[in-house]
């Protein structure tokens, strides 16, 4: 706390008037400023992170998933993704259990924060869309029976 | 730690010179050489970083309840409780009409004095803030997660609820008392008599409002007492948590010219009222059933819509009968505040033009009823005699005491309207410790969890009258405002002057961590029980019902489904039904069509809202997003078609439809 009222009062008093200023303390009071702002501005990273291990991928589908996939798909997702390969706000989704593995999918949307802040792949589609991609509150099984949908969708049997 | 003990010592030596710099730079003002050098770095608080408490304040007139951050002062909502709120809203939308819903219909506006937040065990436990209404007398439950009124229940047999909505312990009951006693007849019915025959007929009511159970609040029975004006109450705690205490003033029942009318006696009373006893008796019928209208309205989470239901009957209770449920205390010169201290054991009285404030102990009263050491009685009330109430009183505190707050450490903090001042004295002793200058005429004051078993202490805030000389001025009209001193040392100090919305009368403060990880981040959308939902676009549409035209709505970033819609005509009513899909915190939408009359509304992630509409004119009118929701917000727009009344044209609507033949009607003709 201390620190700041020198910062406040180096900016303020001697901004202000101009005069008598020491440049040692203000490029101090600059930097320790700098320091407060950037911590300040450390986003809060909600989500969960899905690990590779962590998903089995079996064949034939699991048709309840694949149902639950669907309703969760008409609510969550229908607005931003088409089933075709149309991009309305985000990618339609045709084929993109081709393009992508199945870790970064779930990822995408049950840790979208941490995505769009590492993952290069996931910070060039932001580009496209200009939107980011929101956290659409799933929950991993969610996002798992999501995941079975897209593989239907992309003619998985 | 040894960086800052640097810092310090380079902190005192900048200060010094400042402030010779800063006095040879611009003339002294009277009123800043009150704030001492290191102010700043105590109020301070960097980007991104949180306040330590919520301080919930009061809006006065505006109906409100400002929710502010200390130590910065910043305000972080207004959240509506009594009055309509264009911003996101509240009393405009069809689901939350209900909730300004009285027995006199709807109320848009009123007065919100006092704020009591929930307690256990006589602590903050950060569940509710209540408030009151004080015109059309009421008291509204916010909750903590979401910030929102979440039910209002109305208080029949009342008029002018000022002493309200003060707390118990444990969160049981919130209270409500009549500052204007008004005509009661043997029904509970206002009847129609002379003004003057006040001294026969008018009387005051204190209610008792269940509160523990929130959608459930019930008034629980309702204690007739005389034609006085009851002001403000405290619930006793520990050893006094059965007891309730309220101060009046007007004990001259004089009906006219109350400044001089109502300051005629030495004394006025903490009226003591043993509620404990007062829910045996209701529960053993012991009141009378009288016939009443009120109203008490509900917010449905689900449906996220509110209910308002009129109830009929309220059980009240004759303390001329029932002995032992109400005692008067004398006290002197038309007393305000009434507040106990953290034990429980003490209850200080303000008597707004006393020299003294006189402090009374809970000990002495009960040992007072037990020998009824009585003065005598007013209106069948027995009155305890003064000095075996009186724990002591603080000489020469200054002019015109209103309230009082205490801190953890033993201290009593007292608001001094008339000497503009807070001054500090010990429970102790009852001397006087110190006093600072409030600027200007302060009325209410707080200190963290002040009212509670368990004061935070650290600070106190001062909620001024007047504001005159401390900001830019804004015309005739100025903003009001608040004061932050610190208490930690044996001096109190200005920090900070911060301006409030509305008037700030009382307030609480209460730590963040109380309620910050509580806070709801969206309505889950599969919770969503609203009657005209659209969980899916899929599931978007335009349904005719006779002249009513209900659109089930989407809204996500960056379109609304539909956007078009043709088949509109002159004379129906549209009911835009919009349900937000988005599941990610902070991403609301909003929804304004062209001349609708009541206002705009505003879509909390998971949520439906209804704006009704009634168009104007025959033409196409736009619909907007209005909160800046992405990058393409302000693409986020469609058009509705209004086509003359009698019209054949068919309902139509789409998002993303291609143009298809070609519509003779599609193009201007010249």
């Amino acid at each position: 706390m201390i620190k700041y009222i020198l910062i406040w009062f180096s900016l303020v008093f001697l901004g202000a008037c101009g005069g008598n200023s020491e440049p040692k303390t203000q490029e101090e009071g600059n930097k320790m400023l700098e320091e407060a702002v950037k911590e300040g501005e450390k986003k809060e990273v909600h989500g969960t992170e899905v690990k590779e291990a962590d998903i089995q991928i079996t064949n034939p589908l699991d048709a309840k998933m694949v149902a639950d996939g669907q309703s969760i798909y008409d609510s969550k997702c229908l607005s931003c993704h088409k089933l075709t390969d149309e991009r309305i706000v985000g990618p339609g989704w045709k084929d993109v259990t081709k393009r992508r593995k199945p870790v970064w999918i779930m990822n995408m949307i049950t840790n979208v924060d941490m995505m769009l802040a590492e993952d290069a792949e996931a910070q060039k589609l932001l580009e496209q869309c200009l939107v980011r991609m929101p956290n659409q509150n799933v929950t991993v099984a969610d996002a798992r029976s999501l995941l079975e949908f897209m593989r239907q969708n992309d003619g998985e049997k | 730690m040894k960086k800052n003990r640097f810092l310090v010592v380079g902190l005192l030596a900048s200060l010094v010179l400042l402030t010779t710099w800063f006095s040879g730079c611009k003339p002294k003002g009277g009123a800043s050489q009150a704030v001492s050098g290191d102010a700043a770095s105590k109020v301070y608080v960097a980007p991104g970083k949180h306040d330590e408490f919520y301080n919930i304040v009061s809006g006065g007139f505006n109906g409100q309840m400002g929710i502010y951050g200390l130590p910065s002062g910043r305000l972080f909502r207004i959240v509506p409780v009594f009055s309509t709120f264009p911003e996101n809203g509240y009393g405009y939308s069809e689901e939350s009409k209900a909730m300004l819903n009285t027995s006199h219909g709807f109320v848009p506006w009123d007065d919100l004095h006092h704020i009591a937040l929930s307690v256990t065990k006589g602590e903050h436990d950060g569940r509710w803030a209540f408030g009151n209404a004080n015109n059309t007398p009421r008291i509204g439950r916010v909750d903590l997660s979401t910030f929102r009124t979440t039910e209002i229940i109305e208080i029949p047999n009342s008029s002018g609820n000022h002493s309200s909505p003060f707390i118990t312990e444990n969160s049981e009951y919130v209270v409500a008392g009549t500052r204007f006693s008004y005509p009661l007849d043997a029904e509970g019915d206002n009847p129609d008599v002379a003004i003057d025959s006040y001294k026969e007929n008018f009387k005051a009511t204190a209610s008792f409002v269940r509160a523990d159970a929130p959608g459930k609040m019930e008034i629980a029975f309702q204690i007739l007492l005389p034609g006085v004006n009851l002001d403000l109450s405290r619930a006793g705690k520990g050893p006094s948590k059965d007891w309730f205490f309220f101060s009046c003033y007007n004990s001259e029942q004089a009906n006219t010219l109350l400044e001089v009318n109502a300051s005629q006696k030495d004394k006025d009373f903490i009226v003591a009222v043993n509620w404990k006893k007062c829910e045996e008796y209701a529960k053993q019928g012991k009141g009378k059933v009288k016939k009443v209208r009120y109203a008490h309205n509900v917010l449905d989470e689900k449906t996220h819509t509110a209910t308002s239901t009129i109830k009929t009957e309220v059980i009240v209770l004759d303390p001329r009968e029932l002995k032992d449920i109400v005692y008067l205390i004398p006290c002197p010169k038309s007393p305000h505040g009434c507040d106990t201290d953290p034990s429980g054991e003490f209850i200080v009285g303000s008597g707004k033009l006393a020299a003294v404030i006189p402090v009374f102990s809970f000990k002495k009263i009960q040992a007072a009823i037990a020998a009824k050491t009585y003065e005598g009685e007013y209106d069948g009330i027995p009155v305890i005699k003064y000095d075996a109430a009186l724990h002591g009183e603080v000489q020469k505190p200054g002019l015109g005491p209103l309230h009082t707050e205490f801190d953890d450490k033993g201290n009593a903090y007292t608001s001094f309207f008339v000497s503009s001042e807070i001054v500090k004295w010990s429970l102790k002793d009852l001397k006087v410790l110190d006093r600072v200058p409030t600027y200007y005429s302060i009325g209410h004051l707080c200190v963290p969890g002040g009212p509670t078993s368990k004061p935070h202490g650290k600070y106190v805030i001062a909620y001024n009258k007047i504001t005159k000389d401390r900001y830019l001025p804004t015309g005739p009209e100025l903003t009001q405002s608040a004061q932050l001193y610190s208490i930690d040392g044996d001096k109190m100090k200005l920090l900070l002057d911060f301006p409030t919305v509305g008037e700030p009368h009382y307030a609480e403060a209460i730590p963040a961590s109380l309620i910050k990880d509580k806070s709801l981040k969206i309505f889950k959308i599969e919770e969503n029980q609203h009657p005209y939902v659209t969980k899916s676009e899929k599931d978007a549409k335009v349904v005719r019902e006779g002249n009513q035209v209900h659109v089930y709505m989407t809204s996500v970033r960056s379109h609304f489904v539909p956007d078009n819609i043709e088949g509109v005509k002159m004379g129906d009513e549209v009911y835009f039904h919009v349900t937000n899909l988005e599941q990610d915190w902070d991403v609301p939408h909003g929804f304004a069509v062209k001349g609708a009359n009541n206002a705009e509304i505003l879509i909390m992630p998971g949520e439906t809202q209804t704006l009704k509409w009634t168009p104007s004119r025959v033409g196409v009118v736009a619909i907007y997003c209005t909160d800046f929701c992405s990058a393409l917000h302000q693409e986020m727009q469609g058009y509705v078609r209004v086509s003359p009344a009698g019209s054949d044209r068919p309902l139509k609507f789409s998002t993303g439809a291609k143009k298809k033949a070609e519509d003779p009607s599609a193009s201007i003709k010249k």
